[in-house]
């Protein structure tokens, strides 16, 4: 029978029951391979539910450094009986089914294509340890030893981790230890090993670290100077204002009152989030709130006030599948639409596009700037994938000499100077007007905030000409935005080819990789990696230099298309559609597939 | 015609002990129907922020949608003010006064504002003790959409259509006893001796000071009967005490005789002085306001003045633990951790 082989390439699932501390042996697994140097990427699969169904962990390790995720599992570990069936049927012909064995596996369970590896995982905890919660924890830990010896996993390398994460419960280490080698005794004396699919330390990692993208916004909302936070429970949003109140308790407290320099509410509803936001920043904060779709479509009221009164918000929505409930823990993009254009009347918004957790750290402090720069809601549109799932990603970079740009607040002084002071003047002639904050001079600089329509100097009014300047001055701003926001990255020096891709986020990973496997078949399309909304000039320019060219997405609807389409008054029949939106992260394999059937569509059969 | 006041003054107008004249606390012209109890509320502002001498651009005043949100414009027009949108005044504040402690938040809603469409964050800001004046211009209507009934119509009221409401109303006042607001208070906007140092003492009080001004809407909701009409208001009011409003650098000038005056120690050394006029009537007594508030209403009686007030109220800031200095005060060095502390924090991630 054929068997799966190769070195450090390969997709390893584990099927498990959620809420049986799996996640940390996976975990302990992944990051494993990353202190072996070989690039991984693991993708965490889980049902909306605490303890219970079924849930999975998938690793891609890739030599090439293919981060993205990738159809078909090598190697499947099964210790969730409710999912074997389908766990079974997962498994790429010659690859491996490591299961439990401590029961017999039924005969409906055996394919002749693919190869068992019984482990007697609850037989081997239930007569090491009492404890019933130590026994399930345990369980987990002894397929990660078993895999070590089987895959050729380093021991000292899962042995220092284990040190490290019980820094603090050293108790905890000896028997953890004892669980790893567990697993390697009973594969040491019954099979051979390592597979003929295995790893081998390279140097391939570098500087790189395993972070989260909800954790690097987080982080990246202290060192852009937000000081409060005002967000309602939704998955998968809810660790960034999690993980910003935890950096915060550390690196923002007073040392001498150990009071704290932050404000974390957790608000009654998205409304109220949204709406103590916008308090926040009229008053002079810098404020954000990280949401999902449906609790965007709840803010959609305060938004638009923020868009027309001009003040500056932060607002990060990781992504989920919609519409309504839809699939609260699936990743999609299929939010750009409706943040881009978020609240009734004429509204638009600036929208940032990170593909990885460093793009989530610098565009979410750099968000705090442009809100406050352009005075408008400025959305970071990340996804459940970039913001649940461990990315390996560039190490996060801070310039000390960098300043905030606080944007246009005048202040006492500036207001004694100041001839006349009108909050919705173009003195600049860039669309952009001054704003004085809340109690900065006695007699000058005061102004009413309002969602009504107003004259230059915010005084309510119901003139339409007004009205007109307003919103005209509002277009303005719009297209200075343009100049303001990341400029989208080309892959290549000059046109190379008439067809071109244009991607964005988590998308980035699976296009590059098609790009690569599209180039070995002779295959050379121009790539473009969007950044952000507005489009800049060099997204015109692509975009009419090119006859034809595939816009790659994760949403039904074509989205992000709708808005080049939209903004750019493009020629809808230049711009191909590549959509994945089952709730997956899109693969390379995918997307190389739509491309050439589309340009070559007699040759997919072939192939 | 416009609705911007002048500004001259006469040389010779009163000041406060700040300099300010009453005229420097006012705002535009309101274009509010004429006898609308509202204006009289906002004249009742005016009036409690020049006699404390506050100085104007110290407090931020904030509305969210109606009649009596609009009225933030005819008042303070040296203050920074914040008409947001329908119910959702209290989260602006609540955000608002994270950024910045040092002011004073003044919030005005309706009853439509407050008791239906913005109950949610209402009661929210009661809970989180948002250290803010929350003034509802209660008329039992929508004025602005016509006259339609508001959640605290009582039930058998009429409206100027004709239409019976058939549903029983909120009390917004006891509802807030109920959640725990630390000052609850409620007057009538015809009677200013009561409301001016009511206004006072809310704006000294560190919590959520919570008052329900009965506002008869003189153009959808004044006929006879209405149970917030001028006549039905003035008929049967209750009134728990006289107050004063005592700063805490003047003498104590009004004299009562013994045992009937009681004296509310507030935190900036302010007090409230009242005069009782209920007798076993404890104002920092939070179930003898429950137990007051409902003995008057069974006898179709009105309740106002100070109803409760707890002198231990422990503010949003204060709770939260937060810095004294203001957030929107704290600059680079107070906030950003700096590139070493970053390259410690990749560390923990490799």
């Amino acid at each position: 029978m054929q068997q799966l082989s190769g070195v450090n390439d390969m997709v390893v699932r584990f099927a498990n029951v959620n809420g049986t501390g799996s996640a940390s042996a996976n975990n302990l697994f992944a990051k494993s391979i990353v202190r072996m140097g070989i690039p991984v990427s693991p993708k965490n699969i889980f049902p909306s539910n605490i303890q219970g169904l079924p849930t999975w962990y998938e690793v891609r390790v890739s030599e090439k450094d293919y981060l993205g995720r990738r159809d078909g599992v090598d190697i499947m570990v099964c210790v969730n009986p409710q999912s074997m069936m389908k766990d079974v049927q997962s498994v790429r012909p010659g690859g491996y089914f490591i299961y439990d064995n401590t029961k017999r596996l039924h005969e409906e369970f055996i394919r002749d294509d693919i190869h068992y590896i019984g482990i007697p995982m609850m037989e081997l905890s239930m007569k090491n340890y009492r404890d019933p919660r130590q026994r399930q924890l345990f369980k987990n830990i002894i397929y990660v030893g078993a895999l070590s010896l089987l895959l050729d996993i380093e021991f000292n390398v899962l042995e220092d981790m284990i040190k490290d994460q019980f820094k603090k419960k050293e108790k905890l280490i000896p028997p953890n230890i004892q669980a790893l080698e567990l697993g390697r005794t009973y594969v040491r004396e019954n099979y051979e090993f390592p597979l003929q699919l295995r790893l081998e330390r390279r140097d391939l990692v570098g500087d790189r670290i395993v972070i989260d993208g909800n954790t690097a916004c987080g982080l990246g909302a202290i060192y852009g100077g937000a000081t409060v936070v005002a967000w309602y429970p939704i998955t998968p949003s809810t660790s960034v204002a999690q993980a910003f109140e935890r950096y915060a308790n550390r690196l923002r407290i007073d040392p001498e009152t150990g009071q704290k320099k932050f404000a974390v509410i957790q608000a009654e509803d998205e409304l109220a989030a949204m709406g103590m936001v916008i308090g926040a920043t009229w008053n002079g904060s810098r404020a954000f709130t990280a949401t999902s779709g449906p609790g965007v479509s709840l803010m959609n009221e305060f938004i638009g006030l923020a868009y027309f009164a001009e003040i500056p918000v932060v607002l990060i929505n990781v992504q989920r599948g919609g519409p309504s409930t839809g699939m609260p823990t699936r990743t999609q993009q299929s939010d750009l639409v409706s943040t881009a254009y978020a609240s009734h009347g004429d509204t638009k918004h600036v929208l940032l596009l990170p593909a990885n957790p460093k793009e989530c750290f610098e565009m979410t402090a750099q968000a705090f700037d442009l809100a406050d720069r352009l005075q408008t809601p400025i959305m970071l549109m990340t996804d459940l994938d970039l913001g649940m799932n461990d990315h390996l990603s560039p190490p996060l970079k801070w310039d000390d000499e960098r300043k905030y740009d606080r944007g246009k607040v005048l202040n006492a002084e500036d207001l004694e100077r100041v001839k006349e002071f009108g909050r919705y003047l173009d003195v600049d002639g860039d669309g952009i007007p001054y704003r004085t904050l809340p109690g900065t001079h006695p007699s000058k600089g005061a102004f009413f905030t309002r969602g009504t329509s107003r004259d230059e100097y915010a005084r309510y009014t119901e003139d339409g000409a007004a009205y007109v300047r307003n919103v005209d001055r509002l277009v303005k701003k719009w297209n200075t935005a343009k100049t303001y926001v990341p400029a989208a990255e080309l892959y290549q020096d000059g046109k190379e080819s008439d067809t071109g891709m244009i991607f964005f986020g988590t998308t980035t990973y699976a296009a590059l990789e098609a790009m690569d496997i599209l180039e070995a078949d002779g295959l050379v399309i121009d790539s473009m990696r969007l950044k952000a909304f507005p489009f800049g000039a060099e997204v015109e320019q692509f975009v009419e230099e090119h006859d034809q060219i595939f816009i790659i997405e994760q949403n039904r609807d074509a989205q992000m298309r709708t808005l080049l389409i939209n903004e750019l008054d493009v020629n809808p029949g230049k711009l191909i559609s590549v959509l994945n939106y089952d709730g997956m992260p899109i693969t390379a394999d995918n997307i190389k597939g739509q491309i050439i059937n589309e340009l070559m569509p007699a040759t997919v059969n072939h192939k | 015609m416009t609705y911007i006041r002048p500004s001259f003054r006469h040389p010779g107008l009163p000041k406060n002990d700040i300099g300010f004249t009453r005229a420097d606390y006012e705002g535009a012209i309101s274009t509010l129907c004429a006898g609308c109890g509202h204006d009289s509320i906002s004249g009742a502002i005016v009036q409690a922020c020049y006699e404390m001498s506050l100085e104007p651009h110290r407090l931020a005043k904030l509305s969210g949608i109606g009649c009596s949100s609009k009225t933030p414009t005819y008042f303070l027009s040296h203050s920074h003010g914040f008409n947001s949108v329908h119910g959702r005044m209290p989260s602006i504040a609540t955000g608002a006064y994270m950024a910045n402690r040092d002011l004073v938040y003044l919030g005005v809603s309706g009853d439509g504002d407050t008791a239906s469409i913005g109950m949610g964050q209402f009661v929210h800001a009661i809970r989180r003790n948002l250290n803010m004046v929350y003034i509802v211009m209660n008329n039992g209507c929508y004025g602005l959409t016509k006259g339609q009934h508001s959640a605290t119509a009582d039930a058998g009221s009429k409206s100027k259509d004709g239409a019976i409401n058939p549903f029983q109303s909120i009390d917004l006042v006891g509802m807030a006893l109920e959640l725990g607001a630390t000052f609850v208070g409620r007057s009538f906007s015809g009677d200013k001796t009561q409301l001016v140092p009511l206004i006072q003492a809310a704006m000294s009080h560190p919590g959520f000071a919570f008052l329900d001004v009965l506002s008869p809407c003189v153009t959808f909701n004044n006929k006879p009967e209405s149970t917030k009409s001028y006549d039905y208001v003035r008929a049967h009011l209750e009134a728990t005490a006289t107050i004063d409003f005592v700063p805490e650098k003047k003498e104590i000038t009004v004299d009562y005789a013994e045992g009937s005056s009681k004296n509310v120690k507030l935190h900036d050394g302010s007090r409230i002085q009242l005069h009782k006029l209920a007798p076993n009537w404890d104002p920092t007594d939070r179930g003898s306001a429950v137990n007051r508030l409902y003995e008057a209403k069974s006898k179709g009686e009105i309740l106002t003045g100070l109803l409760y007030i707890d002198q231990e109220s422990r503010d949003l800031h204060e709770l939260e633990n937060t810095v004294h200095r203001p957030l929107n005060s704290l600059q680079e060095t107070d906030l950003n951790p700096g590139a070493a502390a970053l390259e410690n924090i990749n560390e923990s991630f490799r």
